[in-house]
C-alpha cells in the first residue's frame, strides 16, 4: 500500500520523467468536416514513433467541427498532457479558435485547415502558428491564370453560404480582377441543399464562359449537376476542397470534365519524374494505402502526414537546444520551424521563414481534370 | 426573371414541396396520436436513402445491425413487462418476429448479396430494413413515456434524434451518396426541361397521400388511430389500444420517411445528418398547419418548397432565413387566431 502510495505520488510529481515528446492532435473526425477529418485521422496512426531516438505520444482528439471543443482539446493538451506541440485542426473556424491558447501556452500548433487567415499577417498570436495546407490564394491564382490561359472573359461563382465559400469569393475576386477577369454572378448555397436550382438559374442567365464552384466534399457535386441538367455548355471549375474520392463516387457522370487545383500528392504517379514532390508524395501515397487499401488517399491525409514531416525535420534540431516538456524546448520547436528550408512534403516543398508560415510555393499546386472518374494531370 | 425561369423554379419548388408535405403530413399523425413533436422524422429519410444506396453499391447496409440490436432491446422490454404480468408464455412469439426475422433478413442479405437486383426490390428490402425501426423506437422510447407531458416527449424525440445522427454517421460515413435515378427521360413542357425522376416524385407523393387519405376514412385502423387523435380517453373506452396506435402511428411515419428517403436520393446527395433539414421544413409546413390539420400542413408544406426556390434565386445567401422566417408570422397569426387548447390537461 505505502509502495503504491508512494509511486503514484511519484508520478504525478513527474508527470513525464521519461522526457517522451507530447503532441496533441485535434482533428474534426465527425461534424460536417468529417470527410477531412478522417482520413486526417488515419494518417496520424502512419506518422514516425519515434524521431531522432525520441519516443513521441500522439494524443488525438475528435472537436467534431465545433469551435468550442477545438478550444477545450487544447487547452486539455496544454493543461493535463504538457503537450509540446499541437496538429490541428481541419477547419478554419477551429483553427482560429485554438490560435489564442496556443500563443497564450507558448506551445507551437500546426494547423491543417486551408484559409490564409490562419497564418496571415503573423503577429504576435499568429507567431506560434504554422499550416501545412496551401492559403487558398495559392489555389485561386492557379485557376485564374487557367482562365486567363483559355481566353475568358466572364466567369459566375456559386459557393458554399460558410467561412469556406465566403473566402474563396474574395480570393477568387482579388485575383480575377487583376486579370481582367469579370465576376458576373456571385451565390451561395448551403452544404446540405437538396436543390440549388434558382442559382443556377440566375448564373445562366448571367451567360458566363466559366463557373467556378466554391465547396468542399460531395456538396460540391450539387451545382455541377444542376449546370449539366440545365444546359450549361461552358467549363466548370472547382476547388482543391473536393479532391477526395467520395466527390469522384457521388459525382460519377455528372462531374466528368470538372478542372481544379490540386495538391501534386493526388495525382503523384502521373508527375513527371523530375517533380520534386513526386517522390515525397509517392511515399505517403503508398504508406496510406498499404494500410488502408488501394484509392483509400486524399488531398486531406497529405497535410497531417505533412505536419508530421515538418516534425520529423525539426525535433531533432529543438533537442539540442532543450529537454522536451520545457517551454524552452516548445520555443526551440517553433524557432527550428520557422527555419524549415527546401523540405519535400506529400503536397510541395516547403520554405518557412518568420514572415510566412505556410510555406509553399507554386510548386504545390498542379492543375487536373476529371476524366473517366479519375483525376488526370493537366500538363 | 423571364416566364421559362419563373416555371422552373416552380417546378424545382413543387418537388421540394411535396417531400416536405410528406413529411408534414407524417408530423401532424405522430402528434395528433402520441403527442410527440416527432424530431427524429428527418432521420428516417437519411436511413431510407442511404440504406438503398448501400444496397446499390452491393454493400450490406449498417441499418441491419441496428434492425438487430433494436429487435433484441424491445424484446427485452417487452419480455420484463411480460414477465411482470406473468404472459411470458406469448414471449417466444414476440422474440421471433422482433429478433428472428431481422437475424434471418440480416443473414439473408450476408449470403445473397444484393448487386443485381432490380431497383422495385431494393426499394422493398430498404423499407422492410428501416421501417420495423418506427415501430421499435416507439416501443423503446415513447411508450413507457406515452402519459408524459409533451415536453418531456419532445426531450426524448431530441435525444433519439441525437442517437440517430450518430448512429447514421458510424453506418454511413460522412460522405453523401446518391442512387441510381429511376428513370432517364426528359422532356419539355411549355419550353421547361422537366426530368422524368422529378415528375415521379410530384406523382408518387400525390398517390400517397390519397392512400393516406383512404386509410384514415375507409379502414377501421385508420379509424382507430383519428378516434384516438380526437380523444385519447375516449378511444381507450371503446376499446382502443393507445400503445397499439402509437406502434402504428410510428410505422407509417417510418414509412412515409423512408419512402420519401428513396424518392429524393436520386435527385440530390443525401449525407448523413440530411435528415434534419428536410425534417424541419416539413415541420415548418406542419407548423403552418397548426399541427393537427393535414390539408393545410401539406399546402403550408408546398408553399415552404416553392418559398425556398423563389428566394434561392433572389436571394440564395438568405434562402433559410427567409424560410425559417416564415414560422413567425405564421405563430403570430395561429396564437392570435386559433382558439387555445391546453393538450397537456388529461
Amino acid at each position: 500500500m505505502k509502495k503504491t502510495l508512494f509511486a503514484v505520488l511519484l508520478t504525478s510529481a513527474f508527470p513525464f520523467a521519461w522526457a517522451d515528446i507530447n503532441v496533441g492532435v485535434s482533428v474534426s473526425a465527425t461534424g460536417p468536416a468529417a470527410s477531412l477529418g478522417i482520413p486526417e485521422k488515419n494518417t496520424i496512426d502512419l506518422l514516425p514513433k519515434t524521431i531522432a531516438g525520441e519516443k513521441i505520444n500522439y494524443i488525438v482528439l475528435d472537436d467534431a467541427t465545433d469551435p468550442t471543443v477545438a478550444t477545450r482539446n487544447i487547452k486539455k493538451f496544454v493543461a493535463e498532457n504538457k503537450v509540446d506541440v499541437v496538429i490541428g485542426s481541419t477547419t478554419v473556424p477551429n483553427s482560429l479558435a485554438m490560435t489564442p491558447v496556443a500563443a497564450e501556452n507558448e506551445t507551437p500548433m500546426i494547423s491543417l485547415a486551408g484559409g490564409a487567415a490562419v497564418v496571415e499577417p503573423v503577429d504576435a498570436k499568429r507567431a506560434w502558428v504554422f499550416k501545412t495546407a496551401q492559403n487558398d490564394a495559392h489555389m485561386a491564382t492557379a485557376i485564374v491564370q487557367h482562365m486567363s490561359e483559355k481566353k475568358m472573359q466572364t466567369v459566375a461563382y456559386i459557393g458554399f453560404a460558410d467561412a469556406y465559400g465566403e473566402g474563396w469569393y474574395k480570393e477568387f475576386a482579388k485575383v480575377a480582377e487583376l486579370k481582367q477577369l469579370k465576376v458576373v454572378a456571385n451565390e451561395r448555397y448551403q452544404r446540405n441543399d437538396t436543390s440549388v436550382t434558382g442559382q443556377i438559374l440566375k448564373i445562366l442567365a448571367a451567360k458566363p464562359d466559366a463557373v467556378l464552384i466554391g465547396g468542399a466534399g460531395t456538396p460540391a457535386v450539387l451545382p455541377q449537376k444542376t449546370l449539366k441538367e440545365k444546359g450549361y455548355k461552358g467549363v466548370i471549375y472547382q476547388t482543391h476542397g473536393v479532391a477526395n474520392n467520395d466527390f469522384l463516387r457521388v459525382g460519377a457522370k455528372d462531374v466528368e470534365g470538372a478542372i481544379l487545383p490540386v495538391g501534386p500528392m493526388v495525382v503523384a504517379t502521373q508527375l513527371p519524374a523530375d517533380n520534386p514532390v513526386k517522390k515525397s508524395a509517392l511515399d505517403y501515397v503508398g504508406r496510406y494505402e498499404a494500410a488502408h487499401g488501394k484509392g483509400s488517399v486524399s488531398s486531406f491525409g497529405g497535410h497531417a502526414w505533412d505536419a508530421g514531416v515538418l516534425l520529423g525535420a525539426t525535433v531533432p534540431v529543438a533537442l539540442k537546444k532543450a529537454k522536451p516538456g520545457t517551454p524552452e524546448f516548445r520555443k526551440a520547436l517553433r524557432d527550428a520551424l520557422e527555419g524549415v528550408r527546401n523540405l519535400p512534403a506529400a503536397h510541395g516543398i516547403f520554405n518557412l521563414s518568420p514572415q510566412d508560415h505556410q510555406g509553399f510555393d507554386q510548386r504545390a499546386r498542379v492543375m487536373a481534370v476529371i476524366e473517366n472518374g479519375t483525376w488526370k494531370l493537366i500538363k | 426573371m423571364d416566364l421559362q425561369v419563373f416555371l422552373l423554379l416552380g417546378q424545382d419548388g413543387i418537388i421540394n414541396g411535396a417531400i416536405y408535405a410528406l413529411l408534414a403530413l407524417a408530423l401532424v399523425l405522430v402528434f395528433a396520436v402520441t403527442r410527440v413533436i416527432f424530431i427524429p422524422q428527418g432521420e428516417f429519410v437519411a436511413y431510407g436513402a442511404l440504406t438503398l444506396a448501400a444496397l446499390q453499391a452491393g454493400k450490406i447496409p449498417g441499418t441491419i445491425w441496428l434492425l438487430v440490436a433494436m429487435g433484441v432491446l424491445t424484446t427485452l422490454i417487452e419480455g420484463a413487462r411480460l414477465a411482470k404480468a406473468r404472459q411470458l408464455r406469448r414471449l417466444p412469439i414476440f422474440a421471433l418476429t422482433h429478433i428472428g426475422l431481422p437475424v434471418a433478413g440480416a443473414t439473408l442479405l450476408w449470403l445473397v448479396p444484393p448487386t443485381n437486383l432490380p431497383l422495385a426490390a431494393m426499394i422493398v428490402i430498404s423499407m422492410l430494413i428501416v421501417v420495423p425501426l418506427g415501430p421499435m423506437l416507439y416501443r423503446v422510447a415513447f411508450q413507457p413515456l406515452a402519459s408524459a407531458p409533451v415536453l418531456v416527449l419532445l426531450i426524448v424525440a431530441v435525444a433519439v434524434h441525437l442517437a440517430m445522427i450518430g448512429l447514421g454517421l458510424l453506418f454511413f460515413g460522412a460522405e453523401g451518396s446518391r442512387t441510381s435515378p429511376f428513370t432517364e427521360i426528359s422532356f419539355d413542357i411549355a419550353d421547361a426541361p422537366v426530368q422524368g425522376q422529378t415528375l415521379l416524385v410530384v406523382l408518387s407523393s400525390a398517390v400517397l397521400i390519397a392512400a393516406l387519405y383512404l386509410f384514415f376514412e375507409r379502414t377501421l385502423y385508420g379509424k382507430a388511430l383519428r378516434a384516438t387523435a380526437m380523444n385519447r380517453v375516449g378511444a381507450r373506452l371503446m376499446g382502443i389500444s393507445a400503445s397499439v396506435a402509437g406502434r402504428l402511428t410510428f410505422t407509417l411515419a417510418a414509412a412515409i420517411g423512408v419512402f420519401s428517403g428513396v424518392l429524393v436520393a436520386p435527385i440530390t446527395t443525401i449525407y448523413y445528418d440530411s435528415g434534419f433539414l428536410i425534417g424541419l421544413k416539413g415541420f415548418v409546413g406542419a407548423i403552418i398547419g397548426g399541427l393537427v390539420s393535414y390539408p393545410v400542413a401539406a399546402l403550408g408544406a408546398l408553399l415552404v418548397g416553392l418559398l425556398e426556390s423563389y428566394s434561392s434565386f433572389w436571394a440564395s445567401a438568405f434562402k433559410e432565413v427567409i424560410v425559417f422566417t416564415l414560422i413567425i408570422p405564421v405563430l403570430l397569426w395561429r396564437s392570435l387566431n386559433a382558439r387555445h387548447i391546453e393538450s397537456d390537461e388529461e
